[in-house]
């Protein structure tokens, strides 16, 4: 399953589409960021991408017209690439519905993992100049890269990787649905009220879950907070870079009444406009640092799940042990005819007299099957229990190793992206200065 | 005064040609004075911050702060403005400044004096500079106090920008050929607060102020009518100049606003990272050493904003009030020149009535009366004659006097403005660029500490 130390992580190489170029941080064309572990058997043979994105439009659930994006899932094995022949991949469209399904269906099949996220349905967090719209091509771009971005993550995962679904999601266009459907996974399903109801309810739940539990709430909290206070900062810089813009009509302007500062003006206020035009790329490239703190947003969900999971394997074992309890009690009371405990029967039995013997006997047999029953039902539920704990805290020591790596390469990365910022303006104000010591 | 000074005088027809053209090349010969120390370039006087006597703002400093572009003489006066103080009197509370001034020059009877000023006393020097020498462009003063904005009067902030622009004002003053050499500017410079009020009481009294008002606003009702080509060119230039100026401060402002703003949003990442590494562990360092960051780059944007507001603006805004000076000044020369125009049709209409009139009454006094009135009153009108002859003379020599010096300072003007303009531009950019290289260390550093980290680890592969 998981071995001792992880293999080197290496980003991962999208696949040669119309516009890419290079990999490298520097490319415009948005990639993966990912760091996808090449140990997966399914990564060893295949190279995933979701290469493009389609409107459509057609008839829905409810027989109206809408629009919708689709999304093209490129699957190519892998020795073809480095062979140096480039076969046509296979592909195929998805919808962003069709993925959340897979999702549910991992959710449901694999409680003890930490599922990867979807990007975001709608857009948050945004500031102004952003839209919100979901239609808006810069979404879309954004959400293909996310979806990318989540398949990749599913296919380097250990065990979910091996998944026979989602194998199928990336390879049979039609049918998948029914097949899903068939997998019952629906039922199996959780309903919100039983787990609520384990959380306020679990006497004894491992401290390493709810330790971690409490850790997903802080994580959401704080990204949350940091991507509200980020969008807030953005659109204000937005503003003084733009405003610079003026800068450049004004000098233009000036310089036309101007007979020996007219060439060092008008020049100068070039500078500022590029000046002002270069906020689109500075903040386009802070969307995507944005897109990867949202990424673990989305996982602190994912990680509480879990931790809920496991409250609620551990109140249903807490129910079954103190229901065997229960019975235990009630043979002993009927065998050796003592109430110790307040019940109707005991007051029944005061009020209309002791039972037959025969009556006594009856039940005493069925006591008996049911305490074995639920003997075997507690040695169940135990090994479901220490199971899960087992499988879980395996998958939630890698997250954490992963999310560690991931959000630091983030912030290396914002770092990069502010030195770059920084750069860009020492050398637009030189040139400035240079403008203005000719006025 | 020194030798070569500019020539601006009445009597030379053609004044522009005493300037020289070709400056670039001037600088300070520094054998001349040895008692002037050279500082590195700094900013000394656009720099102080502080509101104590301790500011390095001496005369002696002053030297690397000015291009002698346009004078070839040496600069033999020095003037600081600096210490603001307060002082309370039973009838108010107001601000004086202490005034240094250094000179070499013969009519100052001491080489160095130091006498505190208040900003009254400035608005007087400059009245009394423009009453002298209407076309001649004096440099603005900033502005009273006026209720913007909750700008206290008595504010730091207020008092330090007020500070450095009376400083500019009065170092304009003595840059400039003809103002440096007035009278009320030495006493201003030189005299005790109890000589200055008693100066100031001499001047031409109000009536006669206002006598010169109602006669500029009764030529100014007239208009002029010939008004020369380059006049109307400079109005043009000065109405577009105008606008340019304040959109430029316009949009200077709108920038500090901004950035203000951003400022505020800013100011909250940092704390969000620090709190977001209190709940991590591998993570906490990096989170903290980000925090950091956030917070170095905040202070730098602070300082940014205050250097724009500092130094960008209150130039910007004294070019504002120099376009306003520069359209009085258009103004006056017109009311001049149309006051030379009337003069001329009412000496034109005279003589046509002295010559319809002398025809009529001839033949019938002259046999009544031993002299003919007639004669009396041709006597009387070529008296009357000669006076707006006079007049006229003066009118025209006040004219051609004051569109020579407007010409010939609207060439200096020019040649300064640009000199302000640009370095306050320049500063702006170096400002601008300082800025960013300082933010750039912070997040090299960051990297840097994440490098050696990783590296030591074996973890990451930065190529």
């Amino acid at each position: 399953k998981q071995d001792a130390s992880p293999p080197p992580r290496v980003p991962c190489k999208p696949m040669p589409t119309k516009n890419n170029l290079l990999d490298s941080r520097q490319t415009k064309e948005k990639r993966s960021f990912c760091m996808v572990e090449k140990g997966t058997s399914l990564l060893k043979k295949m190279e995933i991408s979701v290469a493009e994105a389609e409107k459509r439009t057609g008839k829905n659930a409810v027989n109206m017209q809408e629009t919708y994006t689709v999304y093209l899932i490129e699957t190519r094995p892998v020795d073809a690439a480095s062979e140096g022949t480039n076969p046509v991949p296979d592909s195929l469209w998805r919808r962003y519905s069709e993925f959340e399904l897979l999702r549910n269906y991992l959710l449901v099949t694999y409680p003890f993992l930490v599922v990867p996220p979807l990007p975001e349905k709608r857009a948050e967090f945004v500031w102004h100049k952003l839209s919100a719209d979901n239609m808006d091509p810069d979404f879309v771009e954004r959400r293909r890269v996310g979806l990318e971005n989540f398949l990749l993550r599913v296919a380097s995962h250990p065990d979910l990787s091996s998944d026979k679904i989602f194998y199928s999601f990336l390879t049979e266009e039609n049918g998948w649905k029914e097949t899903v459907f068939e997998t019952g996974f629906q039922a199996k399903a959780d309903s919100r009220l039983k787990a609520l109801n384990a959380t306020f309810r679990v006497k004894n739940p491992d401290k390493r879950f709810a330790e971690m539990k409490h850790y997903g709430d802080e994580l959401q909290s704080v990204i949350s907070q940091l991507l509200r206070v980020r969008a807030r900062a953005a659109d204000r810089l937005y503003g003084v870079y733009k405003v610079h813009g003026n800068y450049g009509r004004v000098f233009s302007e000036w310089s036309a009444i101007e007979k020996e500062m007219g060439d060092g003006l008008q020049s100068a206020g070039h500078h500022m406009d590029a000046y002002a035009a270069s906020v689109d790329d500075i903040l386009e490239e802070e969307e995507h640092y944005a897109d990867q703190l949202k990424e673990y947003l989305f996982y602190a969900d994912a990680l509480r799940a879990v931790c809920r999971k496991h409250e609620l394997t551990q109140y249903e074992l807490e129910m079954a042990a103190q229901d065997l309890t229960s019975k235990k009690q009630q043979r002993e009371e009927l065998a050796t005819g003592t109430i110790r405990t307040f019940s109707l029967k005991g007051v029944t039995s005061k009020l209309f007299g002791q039972e037959t013997p025969e009556q006594r006997e009856a039940k005493l047999k069925m006591l008996e099957t049911q305490i074995e029953e639920g003997e075997e039902l507690v040695k169940e539920r135990n090994a479901e229990c220490e199971e899960f704990v087992k499988s879980a805290w395996v998958d939630i020591e890698r997250f954490k190793e992963q999310k560690d790596h991931d959000l630091r390469e983030a912030l290396i990365s914002y770092a990069i992206m502010q030195i770059s910022m920084c750069k860009k303006g020492i050398q637009v104000w030189n040139n400035a200065k240079e403008c203005f010591s000719k006025m | 005064m020194s030798g070569s000074v500019v020539d601006n005088t009445v009597s030379s027809g053609n004044s522009s040609a005493a300037i020289p053209t070709d400056v670039s090349g001037q600088i300070l010969d520094l054998d001349e004075d040895d008692d002037l120390e050279v500082f590195s370039k700094d900013t000394t006087l656009t720099d102080g911050s502080s509101f104590n006597a301790s500011m390095q703002t001496s005369p002696a400093s002053m030297i690397n702060q000015y291009k002698f572009e346009e004078d070839a003489d040496t600069k033999d006066i020095f003037v600081t403005v600096d210490n603001p103080e307060s002082h309370v009197t039973a009838i108010e509370t107001y601000i004086t400044y202490r005034v240094m001034t250094k000179t070499t020059r013969s009519e100052f009877d001491s080489s160095e004096f130091e006498v505190r000023r208040r900003y009254q006393d400035f608005l007087w020097l400059k009245g009394r500079l423009e009453e002298a020498h209407p076309t001649l462009i004096v440099h603005p003063l900033p502005e009273k106090f006026v209720v913007k904005g909750m700008v206290e009067r008595f504010n730091e902030d207020f008092i330090e920008t007020r500070r450095r622009a009376l400083h500019r004002f009065l170092n304009k003053i003595a840059e400039h050929p003809i103002f440096s050499s007035s009278e009320d500017f030495k006493i201003f410079l030189t005299a005790a607060s109890g000589e200055l009020t008693s100066h100031k009481k001499q001047g031409p009294g109000f009536l006669s102020r206002m006598g010169d008002t109602v006669k500029a606003v009764a030529a100014a009702v007239r208009g002029v009518r010939n008004r020369p080509q380059e006049f109307t060119e400079m109005q043009e230039y000065v109405e577009a100049f105008s606008q340019k100026i304040i959109s430029l401060d316009k949009v200077t402002q709108r920038i500090v606003r901004e950035q203000k703003e951003y400022l505020e949003e800013l100011k909250e990442c940092g704390p969000t990272y620090a709190l977001w590494s209190q709940s991590e562990e591998e993570l906490a360092e990096p989170l903290k050493n980000v925090a950091g960051c956030v917070d170095r780059c905040c202070k730098e944007t602070e300082e940014q904003v205050k250097n724009l507001s500092d130094h960008l603006i209150p130039v910007l805004h004294e070019y504002v009030l120099c376009a306003d000076t520069l359209k009085a000044v258009l103004r006056r020369r017109d009311n001049i020149q149309a006051d030379f125009e009337a003069k001329t049709e009412a000496l034109a209409t005279k003589k046509a009535n002295r010559d319809t009139e002398s025809k009529v009454l001839s033949l019938a006094w002259a046999s009544l009366v031993g002299r003919s009135p007639e004669e009396v009153k041709q006597q009387k009108l070529k008296g009357e004659i000669k006076e707006m002859r006079d007049d006229l003379d003066k009118a025209e020599d006040r004219l051609e006097w004051a569109n020579n010096a407007l010409k010939s300072d609207w060439t200096r003007w020019q040649k300064v403005m640009r000199t302000d303009l640009r370095s306050a531009f320049v500063d702006t950019a170096e400002r601008n660029v300082s800025y960013y290289e300082k933010c750039l260390a912070v997040w090299e550093s960051f990297l840097h500490s994440q490098r050696t980290d990783a590296e030591g680890n074996g973890k990451v592969d930065f190529s």
